[in-house]
């Protein structure tokens, strides 16, 4: 009985250790100069670099604008998302209308589909209205997130009816009873939206790539890939962005984990 | 201002009326539930319906067209399946379909087996500091794909990365990740299932979780070891999971795009170049998008019969 505990134990440890090294890796490597990146053995320990790093980061793809438009184009994606999403999930779990089930289903169906399937007629649309290399082109077409209305109508489904009719009797318009019962109910569950919307265009990676022109509207993740592969490519200050992209959003998920981990398994176990 | 006056004169009323909410009442929530019944569910989908004619709908049938048509903007023209025709007689799509497959065909059992160790892991209670493992391996699947990538094209640096240094520990020559066709390869497949691996055991934990414990005391009663119990309880329950998982990672690896991109720019000689990674340089590297979309029905097509064949193979059996 012992020895099973500790061999799963080490067999986890072990699994813990391939997630999260190569993490701990990138954070050392950021602090590093740039021809100590592909030293031998590699730098485990801290270097002192960081802020020159930076500075590189600054002069090369504009770190702060950068940041300012991923934040940007991520926030506004996630706040759109979430209204529209928890609009939409309770109209499907607490009303009955026509076209309901259609709509429902066609809606799903989009999740099994390439996204790259509606890559080029966006990229069109795009440019006849004028709006490629703007933020609207990156927000816009992630403001319908099929995954979010599904979670929102699985979660406001086992919402008990009793609960809005007390309040409609008690004489609550619908806007209220959605503002005042509704929402603060759910309020996990929104949150864990909203972190996954989030994530989601903070991350965004193919779209942004192809609706962003200038290097002052690029997003993170752009700037980033534009960064790498180039002879003069400074790696110490790729990997620094990459530490930048991805340290920020695992503080944000170890804040919220609990509510997070139960939002996306509450869209994923029920049916 | 004005209407400060008036208002005492309603709450006055109001005490009585509340005692006989009766008569107001009866018509008023009639009213209501006629607005509810026909508008306001109407009205709560609107933007979605919005969003999903002009940001899903409409691209899904337009790119349909666009696929049958060559030329752009004023010059575009019906060509019919010709698009289709180059298609199947394009030794790079067959290359980058072929390159799909072997990543998908390895990653995704790789990937899912390992999931579903580390969850039994995580499910057990004989396991110390669950909180701490469930956390670690969840990690990797927040970062994006870009600095997954980035991190990755160093780690697996043939002369000075970590991957190479942790395995001459070990007394194991270098391996030249990246560099040659066959590593290159099997580089993208680690990369994808250190990203995902966690994921999908978080996933199958919930599963396990669900399973009532009496189950499996029954089954201790009967007789059965743990393999016997795994095999003939634990899997049959887990199976809507596991199906849904299947299927997620067959999507999400045949749309493969941004680790080969990042990693090995589909290279060395195309041997990481995806149907999504030729799908993006025909339509946004040489502006061929009849071509283009032409290469991304044939992928829905080919998602869509994988998928209908892993739920008719893997679904409930009557």
């Amino acid at each position: 009985m012992k020895r099973r505990s500790v061999l799963f134990t080490l067999l986890l440890a072990g699994a813990f250790g391939l997630c999260v090294g190569p993490f701990y890796w990138l954070a050392m490597a950021a602090t590093q100069k740039n021809s100590d990146v592909f030293s031998w053995p590699p730098k485990l320990l801290p270097g002192g670099h960081l802020m020159e790093n930076l500075q590189g980061l600054q002069d090369s793809i504009g770190l702060t604008r950068v940041l300012f438009n991923t934040v940007l184009v991520a926030g506004v994606q996630t706040a759109g998302a979430v209204v529209v999403s928890v609009l939409a999930g309770y109209a499907f779990a607490k009303f009955e209308f026509r076209g309901r089930n259609l709509f429902f289903v066609l809606l799903l169906s989009t999740l099994v589909l390439p996204d790259t399937v509606m890559l080029i007629p966006i990229f069109e649309m795009m440019m006849k209205l004028g709006l490629i290399d703007s933020y609207q082109s990156v927000i816009l077409p992630g403001l319908v997130t099929p995954f979010g209305i599904f979670l929102m109508r699985q979660a406001l489904r086992s919402m008990p009816d009793e609960l809005l009719d007390a309040a409609r009797v008690d004489g609550a318009g619908e806007l209220r009873v959605l503002w005042r019962i509704v929402i603060p109910v759910n309020r996990p569950v929104i949150a864990a939206l909203a972190l996954f919307v989030f994530l989601g265009g903070w991350n965004q990676f193919v779209w942004p790539l192809i609706a962003l022109r200038s290097p002052d509207m690029y997003t993170l993740p752009v700037a980033t890939a534009t960064l790498q592969g180039l002879a003069t490519t400074n790696y110490a200050q790729v990997l620094l962005a990459a530490a930048i992209a991805a340290i920020p959003v695992m503080a944000l998920f170890l804040v919220l984990q609990r509510q997070f981990i139960s939002g996306l398994l509450a869209g994923a176990t029920k049916e | 201002m004005s209407l400060a006056p008036s208002e005492p004169a309603p709450a006055t009323a109001a005490p009585a009326g509340r005692g006989t909410t009766d008569r107001p009442g009866r018509t008023r929530p009639d009213r209501r539930r006629l607005l509810t019944r026909t508008s306001v569910p109407y009205l709560l989908i609107m933007p979605a319906v919005l969003g999903f004619a002009i940001f899903k709908a409409y691209p899904i049938v337009a790119s349909l067209w666009i696929s049958l048509t060559t030329g752009n903007g004023a010059g575009r023209h019906f060509t019919g399946l010709d698009n289709y025709q180059r298609l199947l007689n394009d030794p790079l799509f067959w290359t980058a379909l072929k390159n799909t497959a072997l990543i998908l065909v390895v990653q995704v059992p790789l990937m899912l087996g390992l999931a579903l160790l580390v969850a039994l892991g995580l499910d057990s209670t004989k396991v110390w500091l669950r909180p701490l493992w469930r956390l670690g391996v969840f990690v990797p699947s927040l970062t994006g794909l870009v600095a997954a990538g980035v991190m990755f094209s160093v780690i697996l640096n043939r002369d000075a990365g970590l991957l190479n240094w942790v395995l001459s520990l070990f007394g194991i020559d270098r391996v030249n990740w990246l560099g040659s066709p066959f590593w290159a390869r099997v580089g993208v497949v680690l990369v994808i299932t250190w990203h995902y691996t966690g994921y999908n055991a978080v996933i199958y934990l919930a599963g396990l979780q669900g399973i009532p414990q009496e189950l499996y005391e029954a089954a201790k009663v009967d007789g059965a070891g743990p393999v016997r119990r795994f095999v003939s309880l634990t899997l049959p329950q887990l199976r809507p999971i596991l199906l849904l998982t299947v299927v997620l990672s067959t999507i999400g690896t045949l749309q493969l795009f941004d680790e080969p991109y990042v990693l090995t720019g589909g290279g060395p000689d195309n041997a990481t170049l995806t149907v999504t990674m030729y799908l993006y340089n025909n339509g946004f590297k040489y502006f061929d998008f009849g071509y283009a979309s032409a290469l991304a029905y044939a992928l829905a097509l080919i998602v869509a019969v994988l998928g209908f064949l892993q739920v008719r193979l893997m679904g409930e059996r009557k």
